[in-house]
């Protein structure tokens, strides 16, 4: 038998941030204890709902806009292997370097090869969800790379040595209190008398990066779009850390994951429109940087761009599934679930954590390496319409749980039940025998091994005294 | 095998299905009436920015008014727009620029329903450098320039040229997801808007 080296891949063991150390319901079980984690992301969430909702209520276009993100999503996947060329064949006019990465270790190894080959023993990264997606921080360190993470959020989470658990707002699971906290015991020359007013902490982040930006020579981030027709890449940002490290270096070093690839220029129209109002509930963002390969004299006058894979090809094989590629990473879902409200985001064990988490991960790992994520909803659908793009991660959720290799005795159960409901006078027969289960699993009690598992996280359901059937019979 | 050659041949076996062709349906606004300057003022003051509706030989003595220190200029500001003592980008070292009390720039384009400014990096506007590192950005906008919605201004900017969309000062969501000014751009924003 011959191996076609083009088969769909899934992200590889090992390496990277896609697989967590314990299940969803026991991950899930830490979490609900935890009272203060709680109060905060309801707060959190809440407000986030409230913005969002107000200035999505001000376009009167909001569906239609929702509509065409969707159809351009559709569009970029089934021409994705055309587009991609496009975007290389633009990128490398424009001056800059293309390199294809098809998993986590092979793009880890071209960004640290990329960095020393410039000298410098640290680089500053602009948030990235592919970055964090593959280790790249780790495997710098590694390598003896130093990463300088120089987002708010990201960096309250290096500094905490903590993991990030919300996409847009990677420290949602702390408080002003705790990152006051963090920074007096863990930012170099800090204020000692450092206040938890947001102002005041935001302003320590500006003093303490301030001089890390004008002395490194290499940056990492990720995209939010490649423009195919053009070679434009796009970074949207709050802070103007973005703006330090795809502007001052000299080289800058840009991880894409290949579905975020656009066709044409005028479709930013679109997105434009969807992702801040979605993702942090502004009209616009405060920054958005574009650029096109090397612009001689302004910014970075090394451009190279890292394409990667790592499951992406995955996911795309399966016709059901392929949708969650389409995800803008706004994290709507997240704010509206209410699993995530209680969880929060560790409780995944993915970088990609809420409703398209849930179906993400497990499609880029292979589900069986995330087999509990596709149970981690309730099916409720308000991911489904709070997502910009209308990716119906409900519908994604039921075909993973049928991918789900479930447990002998489910398997057995279930056979001998769509066996049963086919033969009415079996039915009937077996109605009436369910009685018999009130003294077998009275509510509360749950049933015996070996369906024991079944019913540690449902109620039985009260049998009642007489089937529909009897009393119909009866009357 | 190459890892390009490896990843498209991924995507073409994923593809087998051949799914499209997709029709993107573009029944979205992308008609507008003339911008409306006061939906842009009002944007711009609920993100914090400052407005101020003067008459374009005003320019100079405004800044001038409300800062003291050095405010750079790029090469292609037009001369009766500078400030006393306003220093030339002509390559200066990022430190000068850091060390300047402001920048006064010009602009391409603005968006009425968002309250966004984007520079292209014309002559009036110069290196994205010089509007990133001063803790106070002057922006001069044109009646002329101001577009009412998204659309509009993706139609009239280049993509290949270095592009910046500013909304409002710099400003944070990620403590407590509220929105804070003032992080690693500029902290405060100053629109000149010219309503001749």
């Amino acid at each position: 038998m011959t191996t076609f080296l083009g088969m769909p891949a899934t992200a590889p063991r090992g390496v990277g941030n896609l697989r967590g150390d314990e299940t969803f319901p026991a991950a899930a079980h830490h979490a609900l204890a935890d009272d203060q984690l709680r109060r905060n992301l309801r707060h959190a969430t809440t407000t986030i709902r409230g913005k969002s909702g107000r200035v999505i209520a001000e376009l009167p276009d909001w569906q239609e806009l929702r509509s065409a993100g969707s159809a351009l999503k559709a569009f970029v996947m089934a021409n994705l292997d055309s587009l991609l060329e496009q975007l290389e064949a633009r990128v490398t006019a424009a001056g800059g370097v293309v390199h294809w990465a098809a998993d986590a270790n092979e793009a880890n190894a071209i960004v640290l090869d990329l960095i020393r080959r410039t000298g410098s023993e640290r680089v500053i990264k602009v948030k990235s969800m592919a970055t964090q997606e593959i280790g790249l921080n780790e495997a710098l360190e590694a390598g003896g790379i130093q990463p300088i993470e120089t987002d708010l959020a990201e960096l309250i989470v290096q500094l905490g040595n903590d993991k990030p658990s919300h996409i847009l707002v990677p420290a949602i699971h702390r408080n002003r209190a705790e990152i006051r906290e963090i920074f007096l015991k863990s930012m170099p020359g800090v204020d000692p008398d450092l206040t938890d007013d947001p102002p005041v902490l935001a302003a320590a982040a500006r003093k303490y990066l301030r001089e890390t930006f004008l002395s490194t020579t290499v940056a990492v981030s990720g995209a939010n779009f490649g423009i195919a027709e053009t070679g434009t890449l796009a970074v949207v940002e709050s802070e103007g850390n973005g703006r330090m490290c795809l502007t001052l270096p000299d080289t800058l070093i840009t991880v894409m994951g290949i579905e975020k690839v656009v066709p044409s220029w005028p479709d930013l129209e679109v997105f434009l429109q969807l992702l801040p109002r979605a993702s942090t509930g502004e009209r616009m963002n405060p920054y958005t940087t574009m650029w096109t390969g090397v612009t001689p004299g302004d910014g970075p006058q090394n451009f190279h761009l890292v394409l990667l894979d790592n499951g992406r090809s995955a996911v795309l094989a399966d016709p059901a599934g392929r949708a969650a590629l389409h995800c803008i990473r706004c994290s709507a879902c997240l704010n509206v679930c209410p699993v995530y409200e209680r969880t929060g985001g560790h409780a995944y064990g993915s970088v990609y954590p809420g409703p398209i988490g849930a179906v993400l991960s497990p499609q880029l790992t292979g589900v069986a390496d995330n087999a509990s994520l596709p149970y981690a909803s309730s099916l409720c659908g308000a991911c489904f319409d709070a997502c910009p793009v209308k990716i119906d991660i409900p519908s994604m959720l039921v075909h993973l749980r049928n991918k789900v290799s479930h447990p002998a005795a489910e398997r057995a159960a279930m056979r001998a039940a769509a066996y049963t409901m086919d033969h009415p006078k079996l039915y009937a027969r077996a109605q009436r025998a369910a009685k018999l289960a009130r003294i077998a699993g009275r509510r509360g009690r749950g049933l015996p091994p070996p369906f024991s598992g079944w019913t540690a996280s449902r109620d039985l359901p009260e049998v009642p005294q007489q089937t529909f059937r009897d009393w119909w019979a009866s009357r | 095998m190459n890892s390009k050659d490896l990843i498209l041949g991924r995507v073409r076996a994923a593809l087998r299905d051949a799914p499209g062709p997709v029709e993107v349906p573009r029944d979205y606004r992308r008609s507008f009436p003339a911008a409306d300057l006061e939906v842009l003022v009002d944007r711009l003051v609920d993100y914090k920015a400052e407005v101020h509706r003067i008459g374009e030989d005003a320019i100079a003595a405004t800044v001038g008014g409300l800062v003291g220190g050095a405010v750079v200029v790029p090469e292609g500001l037009p001369l009766s727009w500078r400030p006393q003592g306003a220093l030339v980008d002509d390559n200066l070292t990022p430190d000068r620029i850091a060390g300047a009390a402001a920048v006064l720039t010009g602009a391409a384009v603005a968006v009425a329903e968002t309250g966004t400014i984007v520079l292209d990096a014309s002559p009036d506007q110069g290196r994205r450098i010089i509007s990133l590192l001063p803790d106070v950005h002057f922006v001069v906008l044109r009646a002329a320039q101001v577009v009412a919605s998204v659309p509009e201004a993706v139609a009239r900017l280049d993509p290949t040229r270095p592009l910046t969309w500013i909304s409002g000062p710099s400003a944070t969501s990620d403590i407590e997801l509220n929105r804070v000014e003032g992080v690693h751009g500029p902290r405060h924003l100053h629109v000149l808007l010219l309503d001749s």
